[in-house]
């Protein structure tokens, strides 16, 4: 299965939501989705000299290379490995991150809140987990009311298929963070895009959970401004006008809903593909906006399909739009599974399933 | 912080008032009435607040630690916990982390015997606690935990060990827990009155102390019977007056998800609001709206 990369490059420049300072495109270099993290992250080190990177293999530039030649500029204090144990690298993340709040307290000043980027290189797959992510940084603000808060984290895990992963390299967990309030829940489709996101995720004073999409990391190529950009948090994005359907998505699943709206276009279907970027909180407007404009709605990812974050987006879109839907929410999705791995092609929500979606439900 | 270690924030200044507002859960609760009681937090003394989870707070130790190391500070953290929290996950990571990033943070681990109805017979097979910090490559400490002094004087050893050295320490007090759980644990299902009768007659910490201070010449019965019905007062005193605070208004149920309000939870406060307006009377009244 092969994903068409050259489109996202046609995504081309930086939403003009942009909220940093990024009035004007100035151009960059052609670079892969892990460069363009690469980018990210050394923008954040440089610009904080409070900020750490640590996890598993980060020190010798990780398994994905995201974090290349950071330790040699920065320093094995700020650029280190941990022991392999996620829940030993998020609870440290935690502490270390809300001890910000006492520093700031003696210094009474004003800081930008100490960031933490805990790095994942596989994938965050340990059940063990679960405790540090949602009963301790979640909560970590609300139940000191205030007083703490360790929103300098952002955890960044690969997430998705990748061709060959099977069970274990491949999923898709990114609802079970969304249920979770106090975290946000971000995944960005392309280089630009992570580079801006991964920036005002590290800079947001939330916990973070920055899923990159595996897939993309050697294959997305695409311009990316080398200066120090952000791009907004809870905003979607059309990426595509169209005023038959409206398709949403997020991360490696927009290239080939892309393709999908291609060849509907072909068919005379006129497809909106809206890239949701940040999943909690996110941007109900922009989808229900859409909604109201075409009367349909189709949501792909490829978690399953089961209490999926489709399943989400498919009830409040109906609760908002009722009487405008024409036709019953599509999701097209992963199946009910463990993700397989000779299987990989029938689990998968493919672009000619997408498609025929498309065409059920304007047809419907 | 674990929920046991009231005593800590005593000794570094929070008041009765303070304790009793968190139980009460009213206005003045620095957690906004959001947790069960005794899961205290202050920012201004330096306490994390409390969680009800068991040995999550561990590694937050090492990652704070690991800050103070960084920052150059003159201080390290420290971080409770019992016999029954050494068989998480948590436990083992935060040992093994401190010992790699050579974090000043002390370890403390009241060993009394009982977590819930589980003995540590059935917790675990090792020597105690201290042999687990010694694994990790961890100078451990064990201390009786019934002797005041020998407990002061051990922490007093780790603290200097920890600041200037740069590493983490382990202190296991042994020790025994002669109440029950908690008000909803009747422990004498799981034990024998005579164990419990017979740490509290011959081996209780308080009495211990108090016939060493009282042997020095620092204490007599006329001074704590004095210090007993003072304390006593203040304590009824602070139960009074949290009790009769409003509770913290309904804002606060959204407020500190995150920085802000997202929409969604805008949008929920206000169902909530209509609700409350059409059915006043299935919500508390001391709750302002």
């Amino acid at each position: 299965m092969s994903i068409p990369m050259l489109r996202l490059a046609k995504w081309g420049l930086i939403s003009k939501r942009c909220f940093s300072n990024t009035t004007t495109c100035e151009s960059g270099k052609t670079v892969n989705l892990f460069s363009a993290i690469n980018q990210a992250l050394d923008i954040a080190l440089d610009t904080d000299p409070r900020s750490y990177i640590f996890g598993e293999d980060v020190s010798f530039g990780g398994v994905f290379r995201c974090t290349s030649g950071l330790a040699d500029r920065y320093g094995k204090h700020r650029v280190f490995n941990t022991p392999l144990c996620e829940q030993g690298i998020v609870g440290f993340g935690i502490g270390l991150a809300a001890m910000i709040c006492i520093t700031d307290r003696e210094t009474a000043q004003l800081q930008k809140s100490s960031l933490q980027i805990i790095s994942f290189p596989l994938l965050i797959r340990h059940e063990s987990l679960w405790s540090q992510i949602v009963n301790e940084a979640a909560k970590f603000r609300y139940r000191s009311g205030n007083q703490f808060n360790c929103g300098g984290l952002t955890i960044r895990s690969p997430y998705g298929a990748v061709g060959h992963g099977g069970h274990y390299h491949s999923q898709s967990p990114e609802s079970f963070f969304c249920h979770v309030p106090g975290l946000k829940v971000v995944i960005p489709r392309s280089p630009q895009q992570a580079k801006g996101l991964l920036l005002s995720s590290i800079r947001d004073p939330n916990p973070v959970i920055f899923f990159e999409p595996k897939w993309l990391y050697r294959l997305a190529v695409e311009e990316v401004p080398e200066h120090d950009y952000m791009l907004p948090l809870s905003e979607a994005e059309v990426i595509r006008q169209g005023n038959d359907i409206t398709l949403v998505g997020w991360g490696a699943q927009l290239a080939l809903m892309e393709k999908a709206c291609d060849d509907a276009e072909k068919a005379g279907i006129s497809c909106e593909l809206i890239d949701l970027k940040t999943l909690i909180p996110w941007d109900k407007e922009t989808v229900e906006a859409s909604v109201r404009k075409t009367g349909k709605l189709l949501v792909s990812h490829e978690a399953p399909v089961t209490g999926g974050f489709g399943a989400e987006i498919s009830a409040s879109i109906a609760e908002r739009c009722f009487s405008r839907l024409e036709a019953p929410v599509a999701r097209i999705c992963g199946l009910d599974t463990p993700f397989p791995l000779v299987f990989e092609p029938f689990y998968m929500p493919t672009k000619n399933k997408i498609l025929d979606a498309i065409k059920a439900t304007v047809n419907y | 912080m674990q929920y046991r270690e009231p005593g800590v924030l005593l000794w570094r200044g929070f008041t009765l008032q303070e304790f009793a507002n968190q139980c009460f859960g009213n206005k003045a609760d620095y957690g906004k009435g959001r947790q069960m009681p005794i899961h205290y937090g202050s920012n201004k003394l330096n306490y994390f607040t409390v969680s009800s989870t068991i040995a999550t707070q561990l590694p937050h130790a090492v990652g704070a630690a690991y800050s103070l190391k960084m920052d150059k500070r003159d201080a390290c953290t420290v971080t409770y916990f019992g016999d029954g929290g050494t068989s998480e996950g948590d436990f083992h990571a935060a040992l093994n982390f401190a010992a790699v990033m050579e974090a000043p943070v002390i370890f403390l681990c009241r060993n009394n015997g009982w977590a819930i109805s589980t003995p540590i017979s059935e917790q675990f097979r090792s020597d105690g606690v201290v042999v687990k910090g010694q694994a990790y490559g961890i100078r451990s400490i064990r201390v009786d935990g019934n002797d005041t002094l020998a407990v002061y004087n051990a922490v007093r050893a780790a603290r200097e060990m920890a600041i200037n050295e740069h590493r983490p320490i382990l202190i296991e007090a042994l020790t025994y827990r002669v109440g029950h759980h908690s008000t909803s644990d009747d422990s004498t299902k799981y034990r024998s009155v005579d164990e419990i009768e017979h740490w509290r007659m011959t081996r209780d910490p308080v009495d211990r102390f108090r016939k060493w201070v009282v042997n020095s010449g620092l204490w007599s019965n006329e001074d704590e019977s004095e210090l007993r019905s003072d304390v006593r007062k203040k304590i009824l005193h602070a139960i009074q007056v949290a009790e009769k605070l409003e509770k913290p208004p309904l804002a606060d149920l959204f407020t500190d998800v995150y920085d802000r309000l997202p929409e969604n939870l805008c949008e929920q406060e206000r169902l909530v609001r209509d609700t409350i307006k059409k059915h006043p009377q299935d919500y508390p009244s001391d709750v302002p709206v």
